[in-house]
């Protein structure tokens, strides 16, 4: 899906056939294009090796695209790439706090390569660590802090910076639940004055938090918009989740999907999702019925509805 | 637009040199003991008389183990810690990066070179002319390494890759060649084979700075080290250039 819409202020971010090829044959990213407003938080989901830290690291220029062209705030990620790096600043996925530095000692060394001297530097340093909760580990060694605190420290560094534009790739993979909600307290006050382009394996994360959100599956931009675009695209608003292995049959109105690992998901109407689930449940099948969320947008999108006829030997009557 | 280059070279001599020491004192003593062993062994195995030329491989020494670290410290910082893509997508360079991480190494190798400094002052005695043929031997050869280091830590993608090439440098450019005792002292035809480091052409000259007669070059072999270690440098210097590699590919 190539989602183009029309923003055309001078913040935006705009993709235009981005391809990464990183051997003949293997592509990462395949005609990606996009435009979106560069403001508030953009959130990209996808599975493990759909292509998100690649768009990531392309976008904040660690990596060279293969073709297509990209460009931020009215500036090419190639061309211009000393004078975007003025104004945006990453966390990398497998970025980890140096064992041997503070996080005062790393947060500082961070704005001191953006160019801050000291003084500044200390000031908007202590008030990031502050903002996220973490000043009093201010002065320990990384090696003894947890590993959410670590992450912490990497996204006071870049928020502290100058950068009106934050790619962090994963910033909460591995903090516990309450971490997790006081990083998101802290980007919703950050978004602002700040675009934030995050990846993350968290659905509830981009429902929580974007204001736009892009699937990216297999390199492929499979679709993009706000929650309520998106679920649009499904046309029904219910969802029934298979748990069990049995067969299903397909619905009156509504699609049946089945994915690579073979859970069945239906996707239908309220009315026919309670007499399915009804039906079901009297059957002894385990499911989990609920509204659309972007979990079910996120299956419906990367799995292909099965089309009238196939399947058809796996069904059985309940 | 902030263009503090004071600053953005400061980082990296923190990050990789100045916390490192202040909040990990060990280091201090590994790292001042490093060119002492075989310093001391040579000192004593000739009764002393190799003190000067042994303290003066020392420095030789001292040098070429900052491009082995730099490797290791570019290595480690861009593949274990990801904080040179952090780098990458800020205002600073590769160049001004490059600076700050090479100015490091040398700020992590002061405590050692303060020690040999002193020592040279009691057992080395050259003319002024030669104690700077000296620092313009080791300038030389820090830059080489330094460069060398840069390369290496352009190929090796993970830290077991950069402990290799360490052992392969060090071996290569630090150990077979006579640094800390003359040439002669090695039997041929292995001679030729120290000829294959830089660090032997090095040596030399600081074996004829130092070494109070002990070992006598002709100009013909000064000349051909001075051209072999500018040379290699500058081989080395240009191929850091067209290898750097600030964005991957």
């Amino acid at each position: 899906m190539n989602a183009i819409y029309d923003h055309v202020g001078m913040e935006t971010l705009i993709c235009k056939g981005l391809n990464k090829e990183y051997e003949p044959g293997k592509y990462a990213l395949r005609s990606v294009s996009l435009s979106i407003p560069a403001s508030g938080i953009f959130a990209l989901i996808g599975r493990n090796g759909a292509g998100k830290t690649t768009l990531v690291r392309i976008l904040a220029t660690q990596l060279m695209p293969t073709s297509g062209s990209a460009t931020i705030d009215g500036m090419d990620v190639v061309r211009d790439a000393d004078r975007l790096r003025e104004s945006i600043a990453c966390v990398p996925q497998e970025a980890r706090l140096i064992g041997w530095l503070t996080p005062r000692q790393l947060v500082m060394s961070y704005l001191y390569w953006r160019g801050f001297g000291k003084a500044e530097a200390d000031d908007r340093g202590m008030a990031a660590l502050r903002k996220l909760g973490i000043e009093r580990f201010a002065n320990t060694l990384g090696r003894a802090l947890s590993g959410g605190i670590k992450r912490k420290v990497l996204v006071a560094a870049v928020m502290a910076s100058e950068a009106r534009v934050l790619f962090l790739d994963e910033p909460t993979t591995g903090l516990d639940p309450i971490s997790r909600a006081e990083l998101w307290g802290t980007l919703q006050k950050l978004k602002k004055d700040h675009f934030i382009f995050l990846t993350t394996h968290y659905l509830e994360e981009a429902e929580r938090l974007a204001d736009t959100i892009g699937i990216l599956d297999n390199g492929r931009l499979m679709a993009m918009g706000t929650l309520e675009e998106l679920r649009g695209m499904v046309r029904y608003p219910y969802s029934i989740k298979i748990l069990s292995k049995t067969g299903v049959e397909k619905p009156k109105h509504g699609e049946l999907i089945v994915g690579a690992d073979g859970q069945k998901q239906i996707v239908t109407t309220e009315d026919e999702a309670n007499r399915i689930s009804t039906k079901l449940i009297r059957a002894g099948v385990r499911l989990s019925m609920s509204p659309l969320s972007l979990d079910d947008i996120f299956y419906y999108v990367v799995r292909k509805p099965i089309e009238a006829g196939d399947n058809n030997d796996e069904e059985e009557s309940w | 637009m902030r263009r503090n280059l004071g600053s953005r070279v400061m980082a990296s001599v923190l990050v990789n040199a100045v916390y490192t020491m202040i909040n990990y004192p060990i280091v201090l003593v590994s790292t001042i003991l490093a060119p002492f062993s075989l310093l001391i062994v040579i000192a004593f195995v000739s009764h002393g008389a190799l003190l000067p030329v042994a303290v003066g491989g020392a420095f030789i020494m001292t040098m070429i183990s900052s491009g082995t670290s730099m490797q290791q410290d570019l290595s480690h910082l861009k593949n274990d810690f990801k904080l040179q893509d952090m780098v990458v997508s800020s205002p600073t360079g590769a160049a001004v990066y490059f600076l700050g991480m090479s100015i490091s190494e040398i700020v992590y190798s002061l405590p050692v070179i303060a020690v040999l400094v002193v020592l040279a002052s009691i057992y080395v005695h050259a003319s002024a002319v030669g104690y700077l043929m000296l620092a313009a031997v080791l300038a030389i050869m820090f830059t080489f390494s330094v460069a060398l280091g840069f390369v290496l830590s352009t190929i090796s993608t993970d830290i077991v890759q950069s402990w290799a090439f360490a052992g392969i440098v060090s071996t290569v450019i630090s150990a077979l060649p006579p640094i800390y005792y003359p040439i002669t002292y090695i039997p041929m035809p292995f001679q030729y084979l120290a000829y294959l480091s830089p660090a032997t052409y090095a040596a030399e000259i600081m074996q004829e700075v130092v070494g109070a007669g002990i070992v006598i070059f002709s100009g013909t072999t000064l000349t051909i080290d001075w051209v072999v270690i500018i040379a290699v440098t500058a081989a080395m210097l240009a191929i850091a250039v067209k290898k750097a590699r600030w964005r991957d590919p």
